[in-house]
């Protein structure tokens, strides 16, 4: 029996050359010192693998039409075996693609193994974080529930600020002139067919590379590329002390790419997908659009862009950081490649890492976003059940002042927190304000009446910080 | 084996065979892709033309305040289902005019809400904010809510359909 199984498989790879073909591949000499910082591209296939496997599964049961999508996919989460399990692989899979991609793109950044020679495996890379990105996108945009609906008008409305051709652009993603029947399909084709298609091939150009140029040695501080000789050193120092991909190279990929599919799988189960809104009605006005997790530095960015510029950077800024990231091999191809002789390289990583995180942390809180239902003031935050505090406290919620504003952590975080503005502003100048509005505030002054004006100033005037015992002096008692 | 040297008349052949090797492609490409591009693209070019849909009687609108009223793509595609509906908010001013506002923010086009008690439209997604009017009064809108044409008609409030509105630059 066990003989012929090897005669079998004797025969299969004379004729289709299969060990021929990725024996070399497997056997290939890699530097013996590229440990647990080289998993992450690995790691970056392993979440994009189950993100083919569950969206194939997932696209059985769903109907990528605009009247459609939402049944299905509350039967994919609520009755389909494994439905609520494969849609929370595919979430997470993003989620874990997301992260792996920026943790390689840093990681091989800050190695210097952008340069010569291997600037085309850079940029590939830089392409594929962009698909990676408007894959998340148009993924989250399938879900087709109230956010996605938006997020749609949202995307047209960001592409008609393109000069000239601003309004084909918003046309071509609506699929006509409004959200309609046109408008999921299209996208259903671009998440499934389009962008898969361009990362398949990016993916195969990017590990062709990888095979032909070799896996980048650590860097040393003062072991410097100079292309004239890199190759010639690279291939000696592979031959004395490189070790087979297959598996010394390899195993910590299996490792830490197992590691991510797990933690992928428990996340699935014991979390879940996110939970469908409330379905596509552009009729119902009560929506919250919000991006998921990795679009939120960009919801940030939108919202705290000073309105006078904000065409132009929706627009130049990511030409520029594409521009900048695709130059960046080119610019700096040969020399040091230790982080330790490169402190730019370092800051620029910090940087990033902390812009788009603050921008993160920010749009995860949209202080900018009024509180549209805050609840009544309670009587002891008040401080008073009837005359002009207790009914300016009444139209202070009324008339919207608390959907921006905080009055003893209830509210909203768009203005200023007025708790103790009675201490801070005196009575013309809340008057003043009320009326006139600030930079960010409308102005009130037609539509308040003048009672109630006064009614508001007097419950303002009343927030003042309690007077502690120990301030007041025998005399001050008058 | 070793290529026997090459007659012109070889070398003029091989270099038609390949350019017709090429062209043909080119003919291939040019089948497949103009279809291709005119299908996908086909939406940019569909001029809509708005129709007049009435949104109720003029004596269920109160003077001075603002509603929202839903209104139905008058020709979506079959499969459109909820997607063909839309909302837009209706203000009566005085017994003969009144004024339809798109709920579209000119930001980015989120969904405004009106509120009463405030005498505000607020967006739930950057913070712009607009009064009864529909003039920006805070955040980052660039204009004022986009109107739609109103008329009364037999009674009947109407309003002529229009394009989700997009704020451009040039």
């Amino acid at each position: 029996m066990k003989r012929l199984i090897i005669g079998s498989w004797r025969w299969l790879d004379d004729r289709l050359g299969i060990s021929a073909l990725i024996g070399p591949s497997l056997k290939h000499l890699v530097p013996h010192d590229a440990r647990w910082w080289y998993v992450f591209g690995s790691a970056t296939l392993v979440a994009f693998i189950v993100q083919v496997v569950t969206g194939v599964a997932l696209a059985f049961s769903y109907a990528s039409s605009s009247s459609q999508a939402y049944e299905t996919l509350q039967f994919i989460t609520n009755q389909a075996p494994f439905g609520r399990f494969l849609r929370g692989m595919h979430y997470f899979g993003a989620s874990a693609m997301v992260l792996m991609v920026g943790a390689h793109m840093a990681q091989t950044f800050l190695f210097g193994s952008y340069k010569y020679p291997r600037e085309m495996n850079w940029t590939t890379g830089v392409l594929l974080l962009a698909f990676t990105i408007v894959m998340g996108f148009t993924g989250q945009l399938l879900r087709w529930d109230q956010t996605a609906a938006w997020s749609v008008v949202v995307a047209a409305e960001q592409a008609g600020r393109v000069p000239f051709i601003g309004d084909f652009l918003a046309q071509f993603i609506l699929g006509g002139t409004t959200i309609g029947g046109a408008t999921l399909s299209r996208f259903f084709a671009i998440h499934v067919f389009i962008m898969p298609a361009l990362i398949f091939l990016f993916i195969g150009i990017h590990l062709m590379l990888v095979l032909r140029h070799g896996i980048a040695e650590p860097p040393v501080a003062g072991m410097v590329v100079d292309p004239a000789t890199y190759r010639a050193e690279y291939e000696e120092r592979m031959h004395k002390t490189g070790r087979p991909f297959w598996p010394e190279g390899a195993w910590r990929d299996f490792v830490f790419g197992t590691g991510v599919l797990v933690v992928i799988a428990l996340l699935s189960y014991f979390v879940g997908p996110p939970k469908l809104d409330a379905p596509p009605d552009p009729s119902v006005l009560n929506a919250d659009p919000r991006p998921d997790w990795y679009l939120l530095w960009a919801f940030a960015l939108l919202a705290l862009i000073p309105p006078e510029v904000e065409g132009y950077v929706m627009i130049l800024a990511p030409v520029i950081i594409g521009i900048v990231l695709l130059a960046a091999p080119i610019l700096n191809n040969r020399g040091e490649r230790a982080p330790s002789r490169r402190p730019w390289s370092i800051a620029v990583v910090l940087l990033s890492v902390i812009m788009i995180g603050s921008l993160w942390i920010a749009g995860a809180n949209s202080p900018w976003s009024p509180n549209f239902d805050p609840p009544p003031l309670p009587e002891k935050v008040v401080g008073a059940t009837s005359g002009p505090v207790f009914t300016g406290a009444k139209a202070f919620r009324d008339r919207g002042c608390l959907n921006c504003h905080l009055i003893d952590g209830y509210g909203g975080r768009r203005g200023p927190d007025l708790t103790y503005v009675g201490d801070k502003l005196s009575e013309s100048d809340i008057v003043i304000r009320i009326v006139n509005g600030g930079v960010n505030m409308p102005a009130f002054g037609k539509s308040l009446p003048p009672e109630q004006l006064a009614q508001i100033t007097a419950f303002l005037q009343s927030r003042k910080r309690p007077i502690r015992p120990q301030d007041q002096s025998p005399v001050a008692q008058n | 084996m070793p290529e026997r040297p090459l007659t012109p008349e070889q070398i003029t052949r091989r270099r038609f065979l390949e350019k017709l090797c090429i062209g043909l492609s080119g003919v291939c490409a040019a089948i497949l892709g103009i279809p291709l591009v005119g299908f996908v693209v086909a939406p940019i070019f569909r001029k809509t033309t708005g129709k007049w849909i009435s949104v109720g009687k003029i004596t269920d609108f109160e003077i001075g305040k603002t509603v929202s009223v839903t209104v139905t793509d008058p020709s979506p595609l079959p499969w459109a289902g909820i997607t063909a509906k839309s909302a837009l908010w209706l203000r009566r001013i005085n017994d003969a005019e009144f004024i339809g506002f798109s709920v579209n923010c000119t930001h980015l086009g989120c969904p405004v809400r009106w509120l009463p008690d405030a005498d505000l439209f607020m967006c739930p997604c950057h913070g712009g904010v607009y009064y009864s009017d529909g003039t920006v009064a805070a955040g980052p809108p660039p204009k004022p809510l986009i109107r739609y044409d109103v008329r009364t008609a037999d009674g009947q409030v109407q309003i002529k359909t229009m394009a989700t509105p997009i704020t451009t630059t040039l």
